[in-house]
This record gives C-alpha cells, structure tokens and sequence, in this order.
C-alpha cells in the first residue's frame, strides 16, 4: 500500500524528515567534493613564485663590449604545445668585460616590446610612446618605471639569466 | 496538407509550444512601438546567432592550441571550404554586434526605457553589454597573433596593477605565471563556453523580462513616470490602443535583423577575414600592437592619461563606469522619460559618444608613438639643408643619425610625438633648445649622454636655422646682457 494517501504515521514523518536531511546532506557532501577539486584546479595558476629557473642565453662572446643586441631564450616553464610562444627574447646590455645589464622586451607601462635604437641609444615602445636611456631607466614617456632587469650569471663563458614569468609591476622578472 | 496537421497536432499535443508561445506572439504592445528605433534590439539578438553559428562552425577546424591555432586559421583562410567567408562573417559580425548593441543601449537610455519598472532589464542589459565586450576581447586573443600575444600582455600588465594579489591575477588570468600555451586553453575555454553560457542564460532572462514588462511605450513630453500609478496606466493604454506583437511590430523587426544580417554578409564579402597578422612569436619585437576597434579608445586613453592617475584610474575608472551604468535606473528611475525634457541626459550621452569617438581617432592616429622607421626611411628635406653652413649640415646629419625624426616632424614627416621642428627656431632660443637637448623635458629624452658636445653644438646651429624666411628667431623673456650693452 503507498503511504503517500491516508494519515501519516508519526513513524513515516520522521522517516521522511530523515530521508530529506539524508538527501539535502548527501547533495552537500557531494558538491563539496567535486567543488575542492574545480576550485583547485581553477586556480592552480596562482602559485608565490611562478617557477623562474636560471637559463642560458648564449656564450657571452656574442655580445660585444658596449653593445646591446637581442637575445633569445626558451621559457623555463614551457608545456609541448607551447609553439611559437615558447621563445622569449631580452635586451643583452654588455657594459664591459663581465659586466651586463639583461632586460626584459616588455615596456613597463602596458608590456609592450621595446625596440633599441642603437643610434640615439635609446629603447622606445610602439604603443604608447614610453623611451628609456641605455642602461634602463625611464627616459620619458608614461612608463612608470625603468625596464625590468633579469638577474644574471656568467658561468664558463656562458650567460644564464633567471626567467620564467611575464615581467609585470607585480611581478618583476 | 492533412497528414501534416495531423503530425502537427500530435506533436502539439505533447509539446505544448504552441500554447505557450501564442500568448507571446499575441501579447499587446503599445502601437507606437511599432517605429524602426525599436529594432536594435532584435538586431543585436539577430547578430548573436550569426555569431553562434559561424562560431560553431570555425569551432569544428580552429585547434585552440597554442602551437597548432595559428596554422588552422591559415587553413581556414585559405583551404577550407567557405572557411574564409566563415571567419569573416564571424569577425565582421561581432563588430556589428558591439556597434548595434551599443545604439540598442543609447536608445532604451534615451527612450526612458531604463525607469520604472524595466530597471532589471537594464541591468540584465549592461551585464550582456560587458559579457560581449569579454567576448569581443577573447575573440580578439583566439586570432592568436601577434596582436593577441601583446593584447594579452597589455591586459596582464594593467591587471598586474591591483594592489596586494597583482601578481596573482596575472597568474589566473595567463593559466601561468607567462604567455603561452596555457593562456589559449583558458581563452578558449572562456570564450566558447564560459561566456557564451551566460550570455544566453541573460538573454533569456532580458527577453523574459521585456515580455512580462511590456515594450517601453513611447515617451510623451510631461507624462511623468509614477510608480503608484505607472503600470496600471501602461495596462490600459496597451488594451485600449495596443497591437498584437505579431505580426504589426514584428514587421520592422524581421526587416532590420535582415538587414543587419545581410549587411554582415556583405562586409565579409568585401572585405574578407581579419588576420591573423603575423606569427605569434614574441622574439619578433618589430611590431606595434593594436587592438579591435572597440578597444581602441581604452586604448588611447593609456597613451593620454597623465602617468601618476594611470593606476587609479585604470583600477577604479571600469568598475566605477560599470557601477554608473548599473544605478542608472536607481537615480533616474522615475520622471519624464522623453529625451525633449532631460538635457542632462542628452548632454551626457553626447560627451560619451563624443569623448569614445575622439579617443578611437587618436587611437587610429597613434599621434603619441614614435614612428619607428623615420630615420631610416626620411631623408632630410633638401631645402632645409641648402645653403647651410658646414656646422649646420653636421647638425642636419646628427638629426638624421640620432633618430630624431622617430619623433619629430621635419617638412611634414616623422613622428608627432614631439613638435615639428620647422619652425622650432621661433620657438626656442638657443641656450633653450641646447638645454632641452641635453636635459630632454617634457616627453622628450635627455640626450647628454648621447651626444658630444660637438654634437650638440652643430645640432643646435642646424636647429636655429629652422624658421620660416619671414618669422623672427625666438628672443629670451629676459635680456641676460646688461642693461647697458643692450
């Protein structure tokens, strides 16, 4: 016989009121569980320090003395599918004999890449006008700062900086 | 015929549609709603499944990998079959559907149609508004190019200014703490599915609305909004002098979401896909970025803003816009609806347009930036070197090597960063134009460290000599030379 018609027993009430706390509690449990691991995964990005590793650009005979010329490095945090973005270039700023300066392509203002003119010695960004002097520091323009400087290592004749994130003003390289 | 009915009661019979649909179709609107400033609104729905169904399409070739993504639009382009008029119905579309929704928008605000009681529907609109501008900057970032790359990196960089979690923004918002394979996937994700989702989910909800609210009737000069009495007043006149949604309004709209459409087809038709433009390899740094039209004055207004307000004003200026746009209906839910009798809304539509516009022009014009290939591709006019002395030809030289056309222009030409400099000499004395040289100032420079001094002195020699035949050389405010040698 179905309970459903007829007076409800005091027993069936509590059962039901049991069964829709089992169902509400089980419903919870479960969207808690698949919940942690979404939320995880959503935001397994954000992590304090972003991966940077120490990468060869080159044999440091490349860059002469008193020139800065382009160099180009593969991200240390690459996945296969990377393509093309894997790549990363910096501006290789050879002072003197083991003295260098390694700056970052993105222009400090919006991350736009900075080009050198070797002439008027200057770095100058397409977007928005920002220029910096040749040792990095902003010259003019809306930049708010100087360009992001790698740190770097000379080891056996070969130049290694420490990259691996997008240089922003949150997160210098 | 009969067998076809037959079919088409059976079904009817289960489904229920028809019933459910007719009262819609039915439903009284008032008749002078019926007017062709009332059709943006099916057009911009009419371009969203343009949009769906071009997207599907492009979604069964486009591979959302970074290593992969840019060859299949190459292939879409050129091999597959009708892949180049899909990705240019689907790119010229959502440009339509950006413009169309926006008069859409200018319109209801202009129509009264914001007050009461439709204030939901103009929430609901604004978050439609801003899940199209999210679609048309992931749109813009899946055409995986140079352009997306350092699109990517310009958002990255202004979310990098949030105080305290920057950097981990940033982080979410690439997949990663850098641009690279990651980023494609969340694109993607974010722009097929994501917001797609709720964009569908809001139109519904926004054409519930407008169904169970009635259409916005035509504003008359003096007959204020009440909300004791408004919709009372609105049943009423709907029943008494209302048309059947269908057919008498839905004429003039199926006629503009044709158009709209047929419009789409033909710029695509003309003009073809957009890009994508260059391979997205960030080591090639010879390019200058650029974003889709929408994004342009944003765009500009990076360029313009004075530096030290940039990060407020980048942090606080778009929630704050989005704010106004939401308590619009709260400040002015109620009173006169006609545009005749609210100049302040007229007026501040007008500075919107206005100030949008003017900024997408300069973002067209780029006049901040500097013109990167001046120096080598400009030779210094003729006439501004006949007749020069030797000094002054060694200046017009240092003006050629030092790239200072990348920023000024000479007979017309160079950069707009900085003045012209064919009249500079009237403007500048020459101890100004030397310290200005070596200090900078201003936007420019300082070039002493650069240049020599030899250099210095022939460049200034060969700057004094700019001014027009009949305009008098600069004078200093105040005379150094004592008063009795003057």
């Amino acid at each position: 016989m179905c309970a459903c018609d007829g007076p409800v027993s005091p027993a069936s009430r509590s059962r039901r009121g049991f069964l829709f706390k089992l169902g509400l509690a089980l419903n919870v449990v479960g969207a808690a569980l698949v919940g942690i691991p979404v939320i995880g995964f959503i935001l397994a990005p954000i992590r304090r320090h972003g991966g940077q590793s120490w990468i060869q650009v080159g044999p440091i005979a490349n860059f002469p003395e008193g020139e800065t010329r382009l160099a180009v490095y593969r991200n240390p945090v690459s996945v296969d599918w990377d393509g093309p973005t894997a790549s990363i270039a910096c501006w290789v700023r050879r002072v003197q004999r083991d003295r260098f300066q390694v700056f970052a392509v993105n222009c400090t203002h919006l991350g736009c890449p900075v080009r050198w003119f070797a002439q008027s010695r200057l770095f100058m960004c397409p977007c928005h006008g920002g220029a910096y002097y040749e040792d990095g520091s902003r010259a003019s323009g809306p930049p708010p700062r100087g360009l992001f400087e790698y740190e770097y290592e000379i080891r056996e004749g070969k130049l290694w900086v420490r990259g691996g994130q997008l240089p922003t003003l949150a997160g210098p390289v | 015929m009969a067998r076809l009915s037959s079919i088409g009661r059976w079904f009817e019979e289960r489904a229920g549609l028809g019933a459910a649909v007719t009262p819609v179709l039915d439903h009284p609107v008032p008749r002078r709603t019926a007017s062709w400033w009332y059709t943006f609104g099916s057009a911009t729905v009419a371009l969203f499944v343009l949009q769906i169904v071009t997207g599907i399409c492009l979604a069964f070739v486009y591979v959302p990998s970074a290593d992969k993504a840019f060859e299949s639009l190459l292939y879409l382009n050129y091999e597959a079959s009708f892949g180049w008029y899909l990705r240019a119905m689907h790119f010229w579309g959502s440009n339509a559907m950006v413009a169309v929704m926006t008069l859409h928008m200018i319109q209801v605000f202009l129509w009264g149609a914001h007050k009461y009681p439709r204030e939901l529907t103009w929430i609901v609109g604004v978050f439609l508004f801003l899940c199209t501008l999210g679609m048309a900057f992931t749109g813009q970032l899946m055409r995986w190019d140079q352009d997306a790359y350092w699109g990517l990196g310009i958002g990255a960089s202004i979310a990098s200014r949030t105080p305290f979690i920057g950097q981990s923004v940033v982080h979410l918002m690439l997949g990663g703490p850098i641009i690279a394979g990651r980023t494609l996937s969340r694109i993607f994700t974010a722009h097929v599915f994501l917001i797609p989702g709720i964009l569908i989910a809001l139109v519904g909800l926004h054409l519930w609305l407008v169904l169970r609210l009635g259409v916005n009737e035509w504003p008359m000069p003096g007959r204020l909004v009440d909300r004791t009495t408004y919709r009372q007043r609105y049943d009423e006149d709907v029943h008494r002098d209302g048309v059947p949604f269908f057919p008498d309004v839905v004429r003039k709209d199926m006629v503009s979401m044709g158009l709209a459409v047929l419009i789409v087809l033909v710029c695509a038709a003309i003009f073809g896909p957009f890009g994508p433009h260059g391979v997205p390899d960030p080591t090639i740094i010879d390019t200058a970025p650029k974003p889709d039209f929408y994004f342009l004055a944003l765009f500009a207004l990076f360029a313009l803003l004075p530096p030290w307000t940039e990060t407020v004003l980048l942090l606080v200026g778009p929630p704050l816009a989005i704010v106004g746009l939401l308590v619009v209906p709260f400040v002015a839910g109620t009173g006169e609806k006609s545009w005749t009798r609210r100049p302040v809304a007229v007026l501040g539509v007008l500075l919107i347009v206005l100030t949008v516009t003017t900024l997408a022009g300069l973002g067209v014009a780029v006049p901040w930036s500097p013109v990167m290939d001046a120096w080598s591709g400009l030779p210094t006019p003729v006439e501004y070197v006949r007749g020069r002395t030797a000094l002054e030809l060694q200046g017009a030289l240092v003006v050629q090597n030092k790239q200072c056309r990348n920023c000024h222009a000479l007979g017309g030409h160079g950069g707009r960063r900085g003045p012209a400099l064919d009249d500079v000499a009237t403007r500048q004395t020459r101890d100004q134009l030397i310290r200005q040289v070596i200090q900078g100032g201003g936007n420019m420079p300082a070039y002493g460290k650069n240049l020599s001094p030899a250099e210095v002195n022939a460049l200034v020699a060969f700057l004094e000599t700019l001014r027009p035949a009949n305009a008098r050389a600069a004078k200093p405010v105040v005379d150094p030379r004592p008063p009795e040698a003057r």
